[in-house]
């Protein structure tokens, strides 16, 4: 789908926005885990035409250590204390799922695990539950973990209707062949 | 007044991350909030910030950061007339 030789993620997001055609203003003033969860999730829910029910399961093992960092840094030195609110306010990892929310008008439940590697069977049961239930047509899946110069973004679409089996095995295979 | 006009551009483009603005785009009296360069509640507090770090200005009262986030002339004139560094 995309390619770049960009040598680091700003200069690869800024590539891959354009490539993709992701207008959207706020993409910019995100942190790089909100910006990689909403780019990723973009390329899906833009292509299947996302319905408000759409829920968010995602997960990943360095929760959102990487931005931890930088305003851990903008507070260590108590002679030059400006805590940035700009970085705080993405001091959670599940900030990215409102980002994604509030562009695709999604008012669904989601939920961001912190797990210490891909968990399959953690998001197939919670994904059937949720369709099982009720409680959404669609759920948008994966792994999405930023820690420094290391990303990886792994997001997949369940719903009833869908072409391939939502199983363990599959969703493991389908991780695996993407790394 | 138009050199700290030219920093007040270039330090909220830096610090708010617009991307896909430059300093040319906004005009002197275009609005900072609202249909203007639309920033949001969590840009004014980092314009707050920078109003206290770079000018040592302290805005303890959130209705005067209405007031003076006007735009850049007003901003500009604030910061004239209150700076401390």
């Amino acid at each position: 789908m995309f390619s770049d030789d960009s040598q680091d993620f700003s200069g690869f997001v800024k590539s891959a926005a354009k490539h993709l055609n992701t207008s959207y203003p706020k993409l910019y003033k995100m942190d790089n885990l909100s910006k990689l969860a909403f780019l990723a999730a973009d390329v899906i829910l833009s292509e299947q035409k996302a319905q408000s029910d759409t829920a968010l399961l995602f997960s990943n093992r360095a929760s959102s250590l990487d931005t931890d960092r930088k305003h851990q840094a903008s507070i260590s030195d108590t002679n030059n204390y400006y805590p940035s609110p700009s970085v705080f306010v993405y001091t959670l990892p599940n900030i990215c799922l409102g980002e994604i929310s509030i562009k695709h008008q999604l008012h669904s439940e989601n939920c961001f695990f912190v797990f210490d590697k891909f968990n399959p069977e953690h998001l197939h049961s919670n994904t059937e539950y949720l369709l099982h239930h009720k409680k959404a047509e669609t759920v948008l899946c994966g792994w999405v973990d930023f820690d420094d110069k290391n990303y990886e973004a792994f997001l997949y679409l369940v719903s009833e209707n869908g072409n391939i089996a939502h199983t363990v095995d599959e969703i493991s295979k389908q991780y695996r062949s993407k790394l | 007044m138009s050199e700290l006009k030219q920093e007040l551009k270039e330090k909220i483009i830096d610090i708010l991350n617009l991307e896909d603005l430059s300093p040319s785009d906004i005009e002197d009296n275009d609005a900072l909030f609202g249909d203007g360069l639309g920033l949001d509640s969590i840009d004014a507090l980092e314009l707050i910030v920078m109003l206290d770090k770079d000018f040592g200005i302290q805005l303890t009262d959130p209705k005067k950061g209405k007031e003076i986030f006007k735009s850049i002339s007003v901003l500009a004139d604030y910061i004239a007339e209150h700076r401390k560094k």
